[in-house]
């Protein structure tokens, strides 16, 4: 699968992982969609733009095989090839950590740009995922980017923090300031979806969220305890087979890659009787 | 919700659809003043000020700018209040 992939140029495809507001899942997204990328033979990289909050690298259970960081080859202290991380499970996936005693400051525009150029020469897919809010990291997170995931929960802040972050993704990137050529394609990941509460009254609809944000959909995330559990042991949760979430992610990758795949709403279990009378934990 | 933790009512009881219409409203607004009219206002309020005190001698607590932002249309209240003695020097 993955020896078709030598003679072909690479695709150089950078996709940012963002989201304005904190904690909706750009992380566990980012690891589920580099693995599902690479599962697929792509040779995928992710990148951490979280500078000083480094997580991807627990994320992706590589926490102890960081030597150099995104940074450091930023700065010239290292190169770019011993700051690689090969993953121990995909052999087309590739981690590249940030640094964790750092400031966001330490990244810069000509910087990031010098260190995806070279990762444009050799991958077919470029995963940056972006820190929270809008500032300097988020920005350059999303600055060079081809396509956009829009990491949003069906609940309120996300939905207003993913529009705020759309509206950046149209002005404040490099394919928007320059005049010709195709915006940014964004593309909204709604994720921590919950059928049971949907039918509820209590949260969103899939439809409620997207005439809203008014960008298509790349997939729905099914509120699911894999999660928890696969970052508990440092797997990408798409390689938590099987369960509902791993089985969305593999649609979202799908799509991403530009095949057609129905959009469907796989939940956990659907609670019995015994459990709506008696509470439930989904 | 009911007691039973399943409901007759039908689907959208309530608090998802005041969600959807909370950000439709807010988001109507944010995206048509780009960061949000709170930017200018402080500076509007500088510009009128100064703008009257070239007639009356105004205290800067003396304007009280306020925006209602409602679903068809936004109001700016601009309320000045006049000294009865316009000789009175203002405080700052």
């Amino acid at each position: 699968m993955t020896t078709q992939m030598k003679e072909k140029p690479p695709l150089g495809q950078i996709i940012v992982i963002t989201s304005g507001k904190g904690g909706v899942g750009k992380t566990t997204s980012a690891a589920a969609i580099s693995a599902g990328l690479a599962k697929l033979g792509h040779k995928t990289v992710v990148i951490d733009f979280d500078v000083g909050l480094r997580n991807l690298d627990m994320i992706m259970g590589c926490e102890r095989r960081v030597v150099y960081d995104f940074i450091n080859v930023i700065q010239g202290d290292a190169r770019l090839k011993q700051a690689l991380i090969k993953d121990k499970r995909l052999d087309t996936l590739f981690i590249l950590p940030t640094s964790q005693t750092r400031d966001k400051d330490a990244l810069t525009k000509d910087g990031v740009e010098a260190v995806l150029n070279e990762l444009k020469e050799e991958f077919d897919y470029i995963i940056c995922d972006s820190p929270a809010g809008i500032e300097r990291g988020a920005q350059l997170a999303m600055y060079f980017a081809d396509e956009a995931v829009v990491v949003t929960n069906p609940e309120v802040s996300s939905v207003r923090d993913s529009d705020r972050v759309l509206g950046l993704l149209a002005s404040k990137t490099k394919r928007a300031e320059s005049p010709e050529g195709e915006p940014v394609k964004a593309r909204v990941l709604l994720t921590r979806h919950d059928q049971t509460r949907i039918d509820k009254g209590e949260m969103m609809t899939v439809d409620d969220v997207l005439e809203i944000l008014a960008v298509p959909l790349i997939g729905i995330i099914p509120e699911s305890q894999a999660v928890l559990r696969a970052s508990n042991v440092g797997t990408p949760v798409i390689l938590d087979e099987p369960s509902t979430a791993s089985m969305a992610y593999e649609d979202t990758v799908a799509r991403l890659t530009g095949e057609e795949v129905e959009m469907r709403i796989g939940e956990e279990r659907r609670p019995g009787l015994f459990q709506r009378l008696f509470g439930r934990t989904s | 919700m009911s007691l039973f933790g399943f409901s007759l009512k039908p689907r959208r009881a309530k608090t998802a659809q005041t969600a959807k219409d909370r950000l439709q409203l807010l988001l109507a607004h944010e995206r048509a003043g780009g960061s949000g009219a709170a930017d200018f206002l402080p500076q509007l309020q500088n510009d009128i000020l100064e703008v009257i005190r070239k007639y009356v001698t105004v205290a800067d607590e003396d304007v009280e700018i306020r925006l209602q932002r409602d679903n068809a249309v936004s109001s700016l209240e601009i309320n000045i209040e006049m000294p009865a003695d316009s000789g009175k020097k203002p405080r700052s």
